[in-house]
């Protein structure tokens, strides 16, 4: 076992791996990476197991020293990163010797970058996660994000084998994303002109975006009735409170709520909504529980293949 | 009941449309049908008051397999239901848990218990007795790891959440919202009254697995104890 040495903490860096599951009724969040897709390539170029867990770097502003010579990877935003002062490209595994500085400087593209480290970072398990969720103080080092003068315990694998994702698998963290959304919940209680206001405007991200949901703006969608009895809150629920700005609900979010709900955004769009910043425009289309799926199989599938080969 | 899919990897099966006891027993039942069919493709499942939402695993099963087994389910639990309520209410009541909280009513710990009474014309043990006088059911748990929403209080304890909620209620606080009352597990923001406070844990880590005291369904009965007792109990103050 070695040690990084946390040497600059960041905004909010935090340990992530798939989630808490299995808890939920007893009122815990799931938690986990917010963008799974960039969280799970990043394992994958390491050949990690699926749930391995990675450090979520919100944004940069990150430097920390490896304490022994072994391999890791960086997926999701481009926060312009180097070791030691070089620069590195993203998607891609990579080998780091002992004494090498990694830092992430500020946002290019997108807002969350991931490093994960050949067999995971080792940091306690709690509730079968290692996930960090803030509100309740579980997960990561004592339930808080990443402080200066930390160390994170990870194992010394110097000769896994080297990948790079080719480019066609890499999302592009674009401006303007369109989210694929399943009517459910309360749909039928909202009217026809909302709906059709809903799914035919532009919304912009608020600067009000955390880890348990991003808040958008734009035309008022108000349901008939906002009095509702609270029930169990799906992965990218549309919740809208009075004000009829739509939230759509994300890894952190509480596992029951009593505000409309438009229905929920496919899990893959919220990864890709997890990289979008205040003021990018994002649009909402009708979408079917079998599209949906059948992405979800084939991101799945690929991942599979990848490791296979 | 309806069944529905509400999201990529999620039914919610709509048991009702109020609150009451008899539905609670009715999903307790559901969601022990629900673990038993469903096996590892259950991810977890979240009971509410008149719903409960079932996550599963997707690379397992698709929707329409999740509807209709989940349709089945509903339906034989249905027919119990209806050929006899008073059998699925007697089995909601003797599978359930029936748990004792011990609770200090002081104004010194329950901010709010003086100016309850007083708007409620009646004496702070009048008030403690009517908390005290009836089990409450375990309706749903969220907010905070370990809150539990219970109901329900008798009407003449319903008092409408605070305006403006107060920036800390202490862990162990005992508050009234509308018809229903609850423990804070932890230090929290909230706008609950408070008319007293517990010593009892109702979420530890240590205790693994079953770090939340409640769960739905269970039965919970507050009894009054007094200062010294807890204290004793390692009730905290301030």
């Amino acid at each position: 076992m070695a040690n990084l040495h946390i040497i600059k903490a960041g905004w909010q860096s935090t340990v992530q791996d798939l989630g808490r599951q299995g808890y939920f009724r007893s009122g815990l969040s799931e938690g986990g990476a917010l963008d799974e897709i960039a969280f799970r390539w990043a394992n994958a170029l390491l050949n990690n197991p699926a749930n391995s867990a990675c450090i979520e770097i919100l944004m940069g502003d990150f430097e920390a020293e490896f304490e022994q010579a072994t391999c890791i990877a960086i997926t999701g935003a481009d926060l312009n990163c180097t070791i030691n002062g070089k620069s590195i490209e993203n998607w891609q595994s990579l080998k780091v010797k002992a004494g090498d500085r990694i830092r992430f400087n500020s946002p290019i593209t997108g807002l969350r970058a991931y490093l994960a480290i050949a067999g995971g970072w080792q940091t306690p398990i709690q509730f079968g996660s290692r996930s960090t969720v803030l509100r309740e103080k579980l997960g990561g080092i004592d339930g808080e994000k990443l402080k200066i003068g930390q160390k994170l315990s990870y194992l010394v694998n110097p000769d896994t084998p080297l990948q790079k994702l080719d480019s066609q698998f890499i999302p592009k963290y674009t401006d303007e994303l369109t989210l694929k959304v399943l009517p459910s919940y309360q749909y039928d209680l909202f009217s026809e002109t909302a709906k059709r206001r809903f799914f035919t405007s532009e919304y912009s991200v608020s600067q009000r975006i955390d880890r348990m949901g991003y808040r958008l703006e734009g035309p008022e969608v108000m349901a008939d009735n906002q009095q509702l009895i609270s029930e169990g809150i799906s992965l990218g629920a549309i919740q809208v409170p009075p004000d009829g700005q739509p939230i759509v609900l994300l890894k952190d979010r509480q596992t029951i709520g009593g505000y409309p709900k438009f229905g929920c955004v496919a899990s893959l769009d919220c990864s890709l909504l997890s990289q979008q910043a205040p003021g990018n425009r994002v649009r909402f289309e009708l979408s079917d529980v079998a599209t949906v799926q059948i992405q979800r199989r084939l991101f799945e599938k690929r991942l599979q293949i990848f490791n296979y080969i | 009941m309806k069944v529905s899919a509400v999201s990529e990897n999620a039914c919610l099966i709509q048991v009702g449309d109020h609150i009451s006891e008899s539905l609670t027993a009715v999903i307790a039942q559901l969601s022990e049908n629900i673990e038993q069919t469903l096996g590892d493709a259950l991810i977890d499942l979240i009971p509410s008051y008149t719903t409960l939402l079932c996550v599963y695993d997707l690379n397992k099963v698709d929707d329409l397999w999740m509807l209709k087994t989940l349709r089945q389910i509903v339906q034989s639990v249905d027919s119990t239901e209806n050929n006899s309520v008073t059998s699925i209410d007697y089995l909601g009541k003797s599978l359930s848990r029936l748990i004792e909280i011990p609770v200090w009513y002081d104004p010194e710990v329950g901010y709010d218990l003086e100016v309850m009474a007083s708007d409620k014309q009646m004496t702070q043990s009048e008030l403690i007795q009517l908390h005290t006088s009836k089990e409450y059911r375990v309706f749903a748990t969220g907010f905070m790891p370990g809150f539990a929403y219970m109901g329900s209080v008798d009407t003449a304890l319903a008092t409408p959440r605070q305006a403006t909620p107060r920036k800390a209620v202490a862990a162990g606080s005992v508050g009234i919202a509308d018809i229903q009352t609850s423990v804070y597990p932890a230090q929290s923001p909230g706008g609950w009254n408070i008319i007293g406070r517990s010593p009892t844990q109702l979420f530890d880590i240590s205790r693994g697995d079953n770090a939340a005291l409640l769960q739905v369904g269970d039965r919970v009965q507050f009894v009054s104890v007094d200062r010294a007792t807890f204290i004793e109990l390692g009730g905290q103050l301030g």
